[in-house]
C-alpha cells in the first residue's frame, strides 16, 4: 500500500486541477438552467431542428426544457469529455512516466515485483477516477439542490454510473498502451479519447455507421439514450468492459517482461 | 557461499549486443571491481542481476537466489546505486529516503541519518534542485541505509568531489569489513586498484580477464623510464612511447635481455623498471585485443 499512497500523492495536483475544473463547469451549467427555462420553448425548437447536429448529440430524443434533459446534454458533454481526458491522461502515463522520468530504475531496484507495481498503480488510477466522479457527482447534486429543482435521482445516478463505465474502458485501453510506450504518452491518451468521442458522434449521425459505436467508449454514456430509455445499453457496456479487461491484462503481460532502460 | 555467481549470461537487445556468455563468481565478503569502457556491457550485467532486464540466455544468482525466478529475494539482499540517479519530481530528499526504506519495509532512520551526516546531505531540499553530485548522495543513502549484504555500485563516484569520494570509500570499506560484498563497476581504474581485491575486465560484452588486482597488474609487461638518449624504435615490443623531459618512458612486453642489450648500447644516465599500474594494464588488454583483431583481418 506504500506505493498506492505514493502514486496518489504524485497525482494529487493533477487530480484537483481536473476535478475542480469539471465540477466548476458542471455547476455553472446547472446554474444556467433557471435562466434558460424562460426561453426554453424556442430553444428546444431550435435545438431539435439543427439537422444532423441534433442527432449527433441526441437532442432529438429528449426534452431539452426539463432539467435532466438539459443536464444530460450540457453537463453530459462536460463530464463526458473532461472525465475521459482526465482518465486517459493519468492512465496512459501511469507506467510510461516512470520510464520517461527514469524513476523506474529506482523503483524496481527495490524488493517489489512487477505485478505488485502494476497492481498498486492500477488501484491508484481507479481510485483517482472514482474520486473524481464522486466529487463531480456531489457538486452536481448540490448545484441542482441550490437552484431549487427536484433531483432526478434515478436518471442522474444512471448517467453518472455510465460516465464511470466509459472512463473505465478508456482507462483499461490506455493502461495497456502505457506498458508499451516510453514517451509521448499524453498525446496518445488524448488522441484515443478524442477519436472515440468523434466515432460516437459519427455513429449517431449516419445510420449506416452504427457499428462504430462498438469502437467507442462514449456509446455507453450517451446521455440522451440513457434518460429517454431509463437504462444502460448493455451490449455496449459488455463490449466496453471486455475491452478494458483486455487492456489491463495486456498491460500486465507486457510490463512483467519489459526490459527497463 | 558465492555472493554473485554468473554462468554464461548473454543479453541481446534485439540484434544489438549487450553481453555475451559472461561467467564470473564473486565470493561473499569480496570487494570486487568490474572494469570496462563505456558501452562494454557493465550496466547490462548489473541490470540483469537486478532483474531490470531479462537475460537472453544463461543464469545468474545472488547469494544463491536466482535472478529471474527469485528476483524479489535478490533485491531484498542488494543495495544498488545506479550510474544516473533519478527521483520522483517534487519530493524532498528526506521523503525519497523514507520512501525507499518503506518500499523495503524497514526502519532505517538511524542509519540514514548517519549517512546523510557523513555525506553532508541536506534532507530538506527538493530533489529537483539538486546538483548531479548531490543526487548521487541521495542514491548512496538509498543504496546503503538498509545495510544490504551485497552492494552493487555502477560508476558510483561520478559527480562526487574528491573529499566525498574519500568519505564514500571509507564507508564502503567499513561495510566490507562488516561482511558486505561489494561489486564496483567503474572505468576509474585507480579507485579499483586502491579498493578492490579482485577485478574483471570486460570489453565489447565479453570478459577478457578476471584475477586479483595484484596479478592483473603483474603481467609480463614492465613500465620503463629512461633518462638520456635512447632509441625506442629498435625495440620490437615497446608501446605507449612517451617522450618526457630528458628521456623516454614506455611499456615493454618483450624479452628483458633484448631490452638490456639495447640499453647497454645507448647513452643513458638512469633507468627505472617498474610494474605498470592498472591503468596501463587496462590499455594493454585493449591494445592487445586490437592487435589480435587486426591480425585476424
Amino acid at each position: 500500500m506504500t506505493f498506492v499512497k505514493h502514486e496518489l500523492n504524485q497525482g494529487m495536483k493533477t487530480f484537483w486541477i481536473w476535478t475542480s475544473s469539471i465540477a466548476f463547469m458542471v455547476a455553472i451549467c446547472v446554474f444556467m438552467f433557471p435562466e434558460m427555462t424562460g426561453e426554453m420553448d424556442s430553444m428546444t425548437q431550435m435545438f431539435s431542428s439543427m439537422g444532423s447536429l441534433t442527432t449527433a448529440f441526441g437532442m432529438d430524443q429528449i426534452n431539452f426544457g426539463s432539467l435532466i434533459g438539459f443536464y444530460a446534454i450540457e453537463a453530459g458533454s462536460i463530464i463526458g469529455l473532461g472525465g475521459a481526458f482526465y482518465t486517459a491522461l493519468i492512465s496512459v502515463g501511469v507506467l510510461a512516466k516512470e520510464e520517461k522520468d527514469r524513476t523506474s530504475e529506482f523503483l524496481l531496484s527495490h524488493p517489489v515485483t512487477r505485478v505488485q507495481v502494476i497492481s498498486e498503480k492500477l488501484v491508484a488510477t481507479v481510485a483517482q477516477v472514482l474520486a473524481m466522479n464522486v466529487v463531480v457527482f456531489l457538486i452536481s447534486i448540490g448545484s441542482i439542490a441550490v437552484i431549487g429543482e427536484t433531483i432526478p435521482w434515478k436518471e442522474i445516478s444512471l448517467l453518472h454510473l455510465a460516465f464511470v463505465l466509459m472512463q473505465i474502458e478508456i482507462a483499461g485501453i490506455c493502461f495497456g498502451i502505457s506498458a508499451f510506450i516510453k514517451r509521448g504518452s499524453l498525446g496518445i491518451g488524448l488522441g484515443i479519447a478524442i477519436l472515440m468521442y468523434f466515432l460516437n458522434l459519427v455513429a449517431n449521425i449516419a445510420e449506416g455507421s452504427k457499428f462504430l459505436k462498438f469502437f467507442s467508449a462514449f456509446s455507453m454514456s450517451e446521455g440522451a439514450d440513457i434518460v429517454s430509455s431509463g437504462k444502460l445499453e448493455m451490449k455496449y457496456v459488455f463490449v466496453g468492459m471486455t475491452v478494458a479487461i483486455i487492456g489491463i491484462i495486456t498491460g500486465y503481460i507486457k510490463y512483467s517482461r519489459k526490459d527497463i532502460s | 557461499m558465492e555472493a554473485i555467481q554468473i554462468d554464461g549470461l548473454t543479453k541481446y537487445y534485439g540484434k544489438a549486443r549487450g553481453i555475451i556468455d559472461l561467467s564470473l563468481s564473486v565470493k561473499a565478503g569480496e570487494f570486487f571491481g568490474f572494469i570496462g569502457p563505456n558501452g562494454a556491457g557493465k550496466s547490462t550485467t548489473i541490470r540483469s542481476l537486478l532483474g531490470l532486464i531479462s537475460p537472453t540466455s544463461g543464469k545468474a544468482s545472488i547469494l544463491g537466489n536466482d535472478i529471474v525466478t527469485e528476483s524479489k529475494k535478490v533485491l531484498e539482499k542488494c543495495g544498488y546505486l545506479p550510474s544516473e540517479t533519478a527521483f520522483y519530481s517534487g519530493m524532498r530528499v528526506g521523503e525519497i529516503i523514507k520512501f525507499s526504506a518503506q518500499l523495503r519495509k524497514k526502519d532505517c532512520n538511524k542509519e540514514s541519518k548517519e549517512l546523510c551526516e557523513r555525506l553532508q546531505l541536506d534532507v530538506s531540499r527538493n530533489v529537483d534542485e539538486l546538483s548531479f553530485g548531490n543526487r548521487k548522495k541521495v542514491g548512496i543513502v538509498c543504496a546503503l541505509q538498509h545495510k544490504p549484504e551485497v552492494l552493487i555500485l555502477d560508476e558510483p563516484t561520478s559527480g562526487l568531489d574528491p573529499l566525498m569520494q574519500k568519505e564514500f570509500f571509507e564507508i564502503l570499506n567499513e561495510r566490507n569489513k562488516e561482511g558486505a560484498t561489494i561489486f564496483l563497476s567503474s572505468h576509474v581504474l585507480s579507485e579499483i586498484q586502491r579498493n578492490c581485491t579482485r577485478a574483471a575486465i570486460i570489453k565489447e560484452g565479453k570478459m577478457i580477464a578476471c584475477d586479483s588486482v595484484n596479478s592483473l597488474s603483474k603481467t609480463n609487461t614492465k613500465k620503463i623510464s629512461v633518462v638520456g638518449d635512447f632509441d625506442v624504435t629498435k625495440l620490437t615490443n615497446a608501446r605507449n612511447i612517451q617522450k618526457v623531459q630528458g628521456g623516454t618512458s614506455f611499456l615493454y612486453g618483450g624479452q628483458i635481455q633484448d631490452l638490456i642489450a639495447q640499453l647497454a648500447k645507448s647513452e643513458i644516465s638512469d633507468v627505472t623498471i617498474a610494474e605498470p599500474d592498472l591503468e596501463e594494464v587496462f590499455m594493454h588488454f585493449y591494445v592487445n585485443e586490437k592487435a589480435n583483431n587486426g591480425e585476424k583481418k
